[in-house]
């Protein structure tokens, strides 16, 4: 049934997508901000040690970031699938 | 006009806004009173989303926690904010497009039983209460502070102010209040933050100002200078941190996953059109939420380094005179040790437990403190939530901006206390009432029982605020912990596991509930003398262990799922449906 493998297909992007942008919230938080922090706190950064920037500042911006690159990814990934909503 | 005038006018202005924005979104069906309507826009549920969020806590309290943890504080930086990713990607659009009112509402549907439904209306109403107490309290502290009111009157005003906007709006009064509070508290947190980077630095931007060099002519960087400072009166670097590196780590996972897990968050996000809109206003959340979290830090170092410069290796008689006006209020406290005159400040406590004064001053007009004093060199007791409190008379900033510090701490705390008291009324009025016990209630009949449900919760919330039990500013921070152990991984599997069952999701919220919170009271309240990382499992601290919790969870359903009753068809099918906005127009369906 042509329609299911579709809904299927669509499922396996949406999870392949969210597993990208999840490993980059973990990589720029736990990864830059609280493992590395040591080393990369080596390295000055517009006045900030790198590490202590990641964790009190830089995390917070990529998040953001992450959220929007998922609202846009995903409409397209809608409409791609033909699942999207009504624009009304 | 002087400062209490103004802040009378400030904070009573915005009240009477709030209840004008109550009086003209008045609810009319349970729909409207739930997620009031389901019409809100995106942005504007991005901005109550974090006025929700944003609690007493949040405005008062962090950037005078990181002043002092300095690089500790980041856990609740990034712990959270990057709860909202987690919201964004695994929560929200799905729950939008499951349409219905609650968070036991799903969990309840999902796993098609009472006895999920009933598991979840228990966390969420023990995570919900812990946490509106400490909002109540926090009403009554900005009001006796800055407006000289008994704390309980505080509070009663403060209950009063909730009623009117809470019972009459209900979300759709709370709503759009939220927004005008979420205006009214980003402005009072981020006028004396850019005046104090202008201060220090010169720079008006403070997430800037935070890496830029003080303008003192020394050529250090805030952050250097700071680091250089504190090791010289023999405190640990600022940017370094003293926690284990496994605590950091869960942590921040605790507060991210407990961030995604609170019903008061969730819910927001019932109240969008569509699932679009359901992804948009989670960024657009976060975005009016970093535009605080963002300045906190900034507002925390420069606050740090300030105090140190006004306050060390200063004689009394000459500090300056915000020092004295907050030591009159009793959140600070010298004690002279060494009977110089002068106040030192160093690592350790100055003298045992909280301040009690003398009723006579000292020689040099200082508040005489009773207290045994320490060994340390310290002779300086500061309250960390001063640091924001304190900013304006800092800066030398106006009397119109201590007005309205005053009217933002007060808007944090009404806003996050009416979610709260919100998604209590509507698992009662809704999951127990409507949906357990009558169920052929009319959509009037259930409407009265969510208006009388909303006003038991705030007396009882006003209660507890009044009369806090002692444990209470203990426990609010472990809300987050049984939150992220129980009711994140039940909604997560719900959503991405077809096959997760009831039995599963059952077992694994008891389980997770019941090691969390068997953990935390064990060294909070059992074994208080064994609370240190030599006594933590794995040197884990009751605040990260909801990190664990969680993953008991997602561990005992995953193994109980495995040895129960496969899902029937029916909750299969409900969940393929709300993996997409939109039923696919595939061939023999034609798009409605």
């Amino acid at each position: 049934m042509a329609h299911h493998d579709n809904g299927k297909a669509y499922w396996r992007a949406n999870l392949k997508l969210g597993a990208v942008l999840l490993s980059i919230w973990f990589i720029v938080s736990f990864g830059f901000g609280i493992l590395l922090v040591e080393p990369l706190n080596r390295i000055q950064f517009f006045g900030f040690k790198l590490g202590f920037w990641w964790a009190q500042q830089g995390s917070i911006y990529v998040f953001i970031v992450l959220i929007f690159v998922y609202v846009a990814a995903m409409r397209r990934l809608d409409r791609k699938y033909d699942v999207h909503e009504d624009e009304d | 006009m002087d400062v209490q005038t103004l802040t009378y006018l400030f904070v009573g202005g915005s009240f009477a806004l709030y209840i004008g924005i109550a009086i003209w979104s008045r609810a009319a069906s349970t729909r409207d009173f739930y997620v009031a309507g389901a019409h809100v826009h995106p942005v504007a549920n991005g901005m109550a989303t974090a006025a929700d969020w944003m609690s007493a806590a949040s405005f008062i309290s962090m950037a005078g926690i990181i002043a002092f943890l300095g690089y500790d504080g980041s856990v609740y930086l990034m712990g959270w904010t990057g709860g909202y990713v987690l919201l964004a990607l695994l929560l929200a659009p799905y729950l939008r497009k499951f349409g219905e009112y609650t968070v036991p509402d799903f969990i309840g549907r999902r796993y098609y039983s009472h006895t999920a439904r009933v598991v979840a209306v228990i966390s969420l109403v023990v995570v919900s209460f812990t946490y509106v107490a400490g909002q109540m309290r926090g009403v009554g502290i900005v009001f006796s502070q800055f407006l000289g009111v008994e704390i309980t009157w505080g509070v009663v005003i403060g209950m009063g102010v909730v009623f009117m906007y809470a019972v009459l709006g209900g979300m759709k009064g709370i709503t759009y209040t939220q927004v005008a509070q979420y205006c009214v508290l980003i402005f009072a947190y981020l006028v004396p933050a850019i005046f104090i980077s202008l201060m220090i630095t010169g720079i008006p931007v403070p997430q800037i100002g935070l890496g830029a060099e003080v303008a003192d002519g020394s050529g250090l960087s805030v952050l250097e200078k700071l680091d250089r400072t504190l090791v010289e009166l023999g405190f640990a670097p600022y940017t370094e941190g003293s926690k284990a590196t496994i605590d950091v780590f869960a942590i921040t996972l605790a507060l991210m996953v407990g961030t995604a897990g609170l019903p008061h968050v969730i819910v927001r996000f019932f109240t969008v059109p569509n699932v679009a809109d359901a992804r948009k206003s989670a960024g657009y959340a976060l975005i009016f939420i970093a535009l605080l979290y963002t300045t906190a830090p900034a507002v925390g170092a420069f606050a740090r380094l300030n105090f140190i410069d006004t306050v060390h290796d200063e004689a009394y008689g000459e500090v300056a005179p915000w020092f004295k006006s907050w030591e009159n209020v009793g959140l600070i406290g010298w004690l002279d040790k060494n009977e110089d005159g002068v106040i030192q400040y160093a690592p350790g406590a100055p003298f045992e437990g909280l301040p009690r004064f003398e009723a006579e001053r000292g020689p040099l007009g200082e508040r005489q403190v009773a207290n045994p004093p320490t060994d340390g060199a310290n002779e300086v007791y500061v309250d960390r939530d001063i640091m924001v409190l304190a900013n304006p008379e800092i800066a030398n900033l106006p009397g119109w901006v201590v007005a309205l510090v005053a009217a933002g701490g007060v808007a944090a705390a009404l806003s996050t206390a009416a979610g709260l008291l919100l998604v209590i009324s509507a698992s009662v009025s809704h999951d127990l009432i409507k949906n357990t016990f009558a169920r052929n209630l009319t959509d009037r009949q259930e409407l009265r029982y969510a208006r009388i449900a909303a006003a038991l919760a705030i007396g009882v919330a006003g209660y507890l605020g009044i009369n806090p039990p002692g444990f209470v500013a203990e426990v609010v921070a472990f809300a987050f912990g049984l939150a992220a152990a129980s009711l994140f991984p039940a909604i997560v599997l719900g959503i991405f596991s077809l096959r997760m069952n009831m039995q599963g999701a059952v077992a694994g919220m008891l389980a997770g509930l019941g090691f969390t919170f068997g953990y935390i009271v064990f060294f909070k309240f059992v074994a208080p003398e064994l609370n240190n990382a030599e006594h933590w499992w794995l040197g884990i601290s009751p605040e990260g262990i909801g990190a664990v919790g969680a993953a008991v969870n997602f561990a005992v359903a995953a193994l109980v799922c495995r040895f129960t009753p496969a899902v029937p068809d029916e909750v299969a099918e409900l969940v393929e449906g709300i993996r997409v906005p939109r039923a696919s127009s595939g061939p023999g369906k034609p798009r409605a």
